[in-house]
């Protein structure tokens, strides 16, 4: 491939890279990427973190959602450089142990919310982030919440029962009350 | 797909981005929130070999309710203009068009500015710019200066922006005392670009209709206004079924859709009527009600 904008460097055969400070799940790290890495991909392919899943890399599927100082975003229209000094935090931060699943991911676990669980990561970040802002959620604003995310195996009824189910959990657990990392709190009439 | 390869400048005054803008020319793009130029990279359809990234600027991430516009700073995105309580006071037609912008992931990351800067003919904001009569302000190493919508917008993804100007804020126009605004679109999906969309914004005084105009998403090649004002005024607003006919005419006149794998021209032009319809007698007969979609998905 050639190019004209010195990205590449000719001789080595290599593609410059700048350093990039990134905050994921709460740990902070120092990487050196080329300007054209997608967060998707420095997540994936940089830090291992493998749970974060690629699907369309046009922003339509869902499957890449992570969260961005607490709320949703596609990591695959993210360009790194971008989010320095932002908290970053994916499917692994929010549940990283099969004992200990976190409610929305033991919510999918006992709706049969997935079947391959290759959307699941994104539903997960999704979910998370709406029950914080949403502790009481309607079947039907759950419904709404989830229609960023595209599914192929489910078919969405089981995936609505789960954010329901997460609802349940986080208040038996005695979680939703604690919202911390809402930024819209307060400012709501 | 992966985007080509690129250098990424991440600017901390706007100084030192316009200075960059200037310095590299049009192999430049801007990029803020990058939800729609991102999708474009990522399928090289287009190839830049530097963005300037301008979210960690000072500033430019203020909304600010004057007694004319809202004015909109060029990194607010679309989530924060449509929570925001002092927005949706003085102009509901933002909230009630924004809830309808892609998905919430998206709206948390993309700015209205920036959709605006895109000009995409499907894109709900560059329309309610111009409906609200809007300017926007850009500024270059050359100096600043304003345009109204009318100007701003001449094709599909097309303005008459410099290469190394930014649009750093927009104003959207408020509309006069007693104006009901409504918006509404069909997409194949939530969230998808609409097959067709239209809003209203119709001021309705002592029970009759003045002012009303109307703009277009996915239906005309630039965000236009159609002015029904000389249709509607004087005439009772609970008595509008009988312009209903001629506004739908009117509106099948001024627009231009496209055919696609997804509709027909004739479909869409057949919707947008319907929709217009919709519209005019949403907000006319009794009192204006929210939209479901703005109750369930916009401030809670």
């Amino acid at each position: 491939m050639t190019t004209d904008n010195e990205t590449y460097d000719i001789e080595a055969g290599t593609e410059l890279t700048e350093p990039v400070t990134l905050t994921v799940n709460g740990v902070d790290h120092r990487l050196d990427l080329p300007g054209r890495r997608l967060l998707s991909d420095a997540l994936r392919h940089d830090l291992r973190l493998t749970g974060t899943h690629v699907g369309c890399e046009h922003g339509v599927c869902g499957a890449c959602t992570v969260l961005l100082d607490g709320q949703p975003v596609r990591s695959c229209l993210i360009f790194t450089a971008t989010v320095q000094g932002c908290e970053i935090t994916t499917v692994e931060g929010i549940g990283d142990d099969p004992a200990h699943p976190s409610a929305v991911q033991q919510a999918f676990i006992d709706s049969h919310a997935l079947q391959c669980g290759f959307c699941t990561p994104g539903f997960i970040t999704t979910i998370e982030a709406f029950l914080t802002d949403h502790p009481h959620p309607t079947a039907e604003e759950a419904r709404a919440a989830v229609s960023g995310n595209l599914c192929r195996c489910t078919g969405y009824q089981n995936i609505v029962t789960a954010v329901c189910r997460a609802a349940e959990l986080k208040h038996e657990a005695g979680g939703a009350e604690e919202c911390a990392g809402c930024p819209w709190d307060g400012e709501q009439s | 797909m992966k985007p080509a390869p690129l250098t990424c400048h991440s600017p901390t005054s706007l100084d030192e981005a316009l200075r960059l803008l200037h310095d590299i020319g049009s192999e430049a793009k801007v990029i803020a929130g990058g939800q729609s130029l991102v999708p474009v990279l990522n399928m090289r359809l287009a190839t830049p070999g530097h963005l300037v990234d301008i979210t960690g600027l000072p500033g430019l991430d203020e909304i600010r309710v004057g007694a004319e516009a809202v004015e909109v700073g060029a990194r607010v995105t679309h989530r924060q203009l449509e929570r925001s309580p002092a927005a949706y006071a003085a102009l509901p037609l933002l909230r009630q068009t924004l809830v309808n912008v892609a998905h919430p992931a998206i709206r948390n990351r993309g700015t209205t500015v920036g959709s605006i800067a895109h000009a995409d003919p499907n894109g709900e904001m560059p329309m309610i710019l111009a409906l609200t009569g809007g300017t926007v302000t850009a500024v270059s190493v050359r100096g600043e200066r304003t345009l109204a919508a009318a100007d701003l917008f001449v094709g599909p993804l097309e303005t008459v922006l410099e290469p190394d100007e930014i649009l750093v804020c927009a104003r959207f126009g408020r509309f006069p005392e007693g104006t009901r605004t409504g918006f509404t679109e069909l997409a194949r999906r939530s969230g998808d670009y609409a097959l067709a969309g239209a809003a209203l914004a119709v001021q309705v005084i002592a029970g009759q209709m003045q002012q009303a105009r109307m703009g277009f998403v996915s239906v005309t090649e630039v965000p236009t206004v159609l002015d029904l004002t000389d249709l509607v005024a004087g005439r009772a607003a609970d008595q509008s079924a009988a312009v209903a006919e001629a506004v739908v005419e009117r509106v099948h006149a001024h627009i231009d859709p496209e055919s696609d794998i997804h509709a027909t021209a004739e479909y869409r032009r057949h919707l947008t009527g319907v929709l217009a319809r919709r519209l005019l007698t949403d907000l006319t007969t009794g009192e204006p009600a929210r939209t479901s979609e703005e109750a369930l998905r916009g401030a809670s």
